[in-house]
């Protein structure tokens, strides 16, 4: 347990990438079967343990700790499995052993709910500060500590010397502790066979388009498609066996029960997931911003689903029944798709449509004037493509709308991690709103990329040398009419949204120039944004 | 003679009437005993200070051959007579030359035990109860949440993350007097003998606990401005806390932040900080020993200087032991 413990402390706090991903790999390689499957399991959430209630764990440890001193803990730390984490005295008798991560999760799997109290609170016992803490958070469910498990995922990649999109393609017919996987991974044995049907295959992606790229190219050898701005989903099916991934084989189906319960057909779909009604009712289709209301949620209620009904806007077959058909040619694909497609339920799948042109000019200006305001640019792919796994440049392109574009001010600047320590490199920047006279900025949004190196040297300067302010790791910068420092901020999307004091929240926004030219005076006004999201309809 | 009578708090600090002193005060005074070297024990401005050697030369070395205008040291252990009063100086394992002093008459005797711990350190001279009729403490970690482990096993992260991370420089923030040489010690009792390099703000106190037989090992500066990246992939560098943030920190390769400090020990503390390795590692007692440690004197009372003093109060009160606040200003809370 304690490698675990230590593991998760360490990650909570590494924000590099690379760096996680080195930890994981350490532990992965330097843990021993089943443990480490467990701890896959515990990382990636495939491990559910929910059987500890915050109550349970304060009647626990009130039964030795006064009240007032505990109330006092937890005022100062804020945090209630850390405060019970840090205030917990173990008897002084019996140097119990620490005990396995798989002994602790075999023994909370076999428990009725009158045995918790007791094997928790022996549990604490024998643990250490992170081991309660890390004991804590598994019980209760969550880890929370900025782990994918895509992440994940990758680190096994990394450890085995294979592709990840191999891992995707065996997780979902495994289970944890996960023993042949690792056997595999590390050359000791076979890779393991599949025997559940509706696992995940990795999808096929797309290369952005450059001009270079379509010059070389015969406009007459694509078919085009609408680049649809929801989330890229395989739905798989198999008889009674149905399941829905994202695009990196995460199970989402439990957040789109409306889409599996209406799957009359069997095989494996690739699609858009969006919200609204298909083409086959004539009804428009949703923001990105709609369909967020309906992902990540643990539980959906039936007014979820008919205030934001799902479907899938299907693009591509990989199976058709227990056929496998990705190597035919992408026409004929699509020909079996759409006979597919027509029988299915007509609320909940409809076939992307295709886009008829004649040269690359012609498709240019319709991406750039879309006649939907979902639609986020154009999909080539070549008529005779198989369907590969991964980014293979050749066959498909994506070919985006240009992004959007707002002169915004520097109000915040917090420093960087790693390499960036020690510059000023996370930007939290602003537009104009209120009165003429009485103009004041908010923030509609944060940045930490975009820039050259050069550049960075620039901001950093400008941020140490006009801070107004200090708030722990953020300083306050200079940001008035006449003096401040104005950034090009390029963005993909922009919607409203309750939970930013704007009311605005824009997708991927990234520093595209610095403005030194222009006076903040000069920037953009939040009208102007509110303006852009309004004509997207 | 009753213990307030004896000694009470000031502005200027505590203050003992009959002997005319006043210990650790936070502004300029006739005559000063000091504890230790801290700078918010330790002063400069005094007309005639009293302390132990080592407080006294680490006072010059910060402030200045004319810190004050009459030394005095105090050995450990021996009674000092001032004005009719006793003092004695004994160790209390904070930080090179801290001492407890002990101040007595007519009966009764207080112990101001200034900052303290009981956990393992190389540099300095261990913790040693004092018996007496009022226990004057800190409570900096003063709540049931801090149980500080071992700094041993702190230190075994930094090298665990020495070998995960081999080629990324290890910067590891620490408070210049004591916990920076602390830290240097404890790794060098595990073994570790490559060279160690220090910020600026470190060298003179390094220099100063070696010549006090403190074993530091190989450091080198890590200020020299032309200095290449390379050298310094995979090495430990301890500066000042606040240092991480300053240009200076931009000769490393890559660097991991590391936090030496009592206070790492919570998440959101290191979180805030954009501590990626903390090192729970502290010079002042946490709740264990604090209680502990009023176990073994076993005081008729206890004072609480500063710190989270509800907490440690409310304990003495569950204890049946009578205990109050004192409520000093000007120490810091954040120092470790």
């Amino acid at each position: 347990m304690r490698a675990f413990s230590r593991l998760l402390d360490r990650l909570t706090l590494t924000p590099q990438r690379n760096a996680k991903l080195r930890l994981l790999v350490d532990y992965f390689s330097a843990t021993p079967d089943p443990d480490r499957g467990y701890a896959l399991a515990a990382l990636a959430g495939t491990l559910d343990i929910r059987l500890v209630k915050p109550a349970l764990l304060r009647e626990l440890v009130l039964e030795r700790m006064d009240e007032t001193l505990f109330r006092y803990s937890y005022d100062y730390v804020g945090d209630l499995a850390e405060t019970i984490s840090l205030v917990w005295e173990a008897p002084e008798e019996g140097e119990a052993y620490e005990p396995r991560l798989s002994e602790v999760i075999e023994e909370l799997n076999g428990l009725g709910r009158s045995d918790v109290p007791a094997h928790v609170r022996a549990l604490f016992d024998r643990l250490d500060t992170s081991g309660r803490y890390a004991l804590i958070k598994l019980a209760t469910g969550g880890l929370r500590i900025g782990v994918s498990a895509r992440l994940t995922k990758q680190a096994l990649a990394l450890m085995g010397d294979v592709d990840v999109s191999e891992i995707e393609t065996l997780w979902h017919g495994l289970e944890p502790p996960y023993e042949s996987l690792f056997s595999w991974l590390e050359g000791r044995g076979d890779r393991p066979e599949l025997s559940t049907p509706a696992i995940f295959h990795p999808v096929m992606l797309a290369h952005p388009a450059t001009d270079n790229d379509l010059e070389k190219l015969d406009p007459a050898d694509y078919l085009a498609e609408w680049k649809w701005d929801g989330i890229r989903v395989q739905l798989s099916a198999d008889g009674a066996h149905r399941r829905l991934y994202s695009r990196s084989g995460d199970d989402i189906s439990g957040s789109f029960p409306d889409i599996l319960n209406a799957v009359d057909f069997e095989g494996v779909i690739d699609g858009e997931l969006l919200i609204g009604g298909t083409a086959r009712t004539n009804s428009p289709t949703l923001t990105f911003s709609d369909l967020q209301q309906r992902l990540n949620r643990k539980t959906v209620t039936q007014k979820h689903m008919t205030d934001y009904p799902a479907f899938i806007r299907a693009y591509d077959l990989l199976f058709l029944k227990d056929c496998d058909v990705r190597e035919e040619p992408l026409e004929d694909r699509r020909e079996r798709l759409s006979e597919v497609i027509e029988t299915a339920a007509r609320e909940r799948f409809d076939l992307s449509p295709l886009v008829k042109f004649d040269s690359w000019e012609q498709l240019d200006s319709l991406r750039k004037d879309p006649h939907d305001p979902v639609i986020e640019g154009v999909m080539m792919k070549r008529r005779d493509s198989a369907y590969q796994a991964g980014r293979v440049k050749g066959p498909w392109f994506k070919w985006k709308r240009e992004p959007h574009i707002i002169d915004a001010v520097m109000m915040y600047a917090q420093r960087g991690h790693g390499k960036r320590s020690s510059y000023y490199s996370d930007f939290t920047f602003g537009v104009w709103t209120g009165e003429p006279g009485a103009e004041a900025l908010v923030p509609v949004g944060k940045a930490y990329f975009g820039f050259t190196d050069a550049e960075l040297e620039i901001l950093d300067r400008f941020v140490r040398n006009n801070t107004v302010d200090r708030f722990g790791p953020v300083r306050a910068v200079r940001a008035e009419p006449q003096s401040g420092f104005v950034l090009e901020v390029a963005f993909e999307g922009i919607a409203r949204s309750k939970r930013h004091k704007s009311g605005v929240a824009m997708r991927f926004p990234r520093i595209s120039r610095l403005r030194q030219d222009k006076l903040p005076m000069e920037a953009d006004r939040l009208e102007t944004l509110n303006a852009m999201i309004d004509d997207r309809g | 003679m009753k213990a307030e009578a004896l000694l009470s708090p000031r502005p200027e600090g505590l203050y003992c009437a009959p002997g005319d002193f006043y210990v650790d005060p936070v502004r300029p005074v006739e005559r000063a005993l000091i504890t230790h070297g801290h700078s918010d024990h330790a002063r400069s401005g005094h007309q005639a200070v009293l302390a132990t050697r080592q407080t006294l030369d680490i006072m010059r070395i910060r402030y200045g051959e004319d810190f004050c205008s009459q030394e005095q040291a105090a050995d450990l252990r021996e009674m000092i007579d001032v004005n009719g009063v006793t003092v004695t100086f004994h160790p209390a394992g904070h930080v090179l030359g801290s001492a407890q002093i002990a101040i007595e008459k007519d009966g009764m005797r207080i112990v101001v035990s200034g900052d303290y711990k009981r956990s393992v350190d190389p540099t300095c001279e261990p913790f040693e109860p004092v018996p007496c009729d009022v226990f004057i403490t800190e409570a900096t970690f003063g709540l049931p949440v801090f149980h500080h482990p071992d700094p041993e096993a702190e230190i075994g992260k930094l090298l665990k993350s020495l070998q995960t991370f081999p080629e990324r420089s290890h910067l590891v923030g620490a408070y210049a007097l004591g916990k920076a040489q602390r830290v240097i010690a404890l790794v060098r009792r595990q073994g570790y003998d490559r060279p160690i390099y220090i910020h600026g703000a470190l060298a003179k106190l390094c220099d100063y606990y070696q010549s006090q037989d403190v074993d530091l090992g190989e450091l080198l500066p890590a200020t020299v401005e032309k200095s290449a990246r390379d050298d310094y992939r995979g090495a430990v560098i301890v500066c000042p806390p606040s240092s991480f943030a300053d240009r200076w920190a931009r000769r490393f390769a890559d660097p991991i932040s590391a936090f030496a400090s009592g206070w790492m020990l919570i998440r959101q503390r290191a979180r805030q900080r954009g501590v990626e390795l903390p090192l729970v590692i502290s010079d002042h007692v946490d709740w264990p020993e604090l209680t502990d440690t009023i176990r073994d004197v076993s005081p008729g009372e206890v004072w609480v200087t500063h710190g989270r003093e509800e907490a440690l109060v409310r304990w003495c009160e569950l204890e049946g032991i009578p205990a109050r606040p004192l409520h000093l200003v000007g120490y810091e809370d954040e120092g470790d």
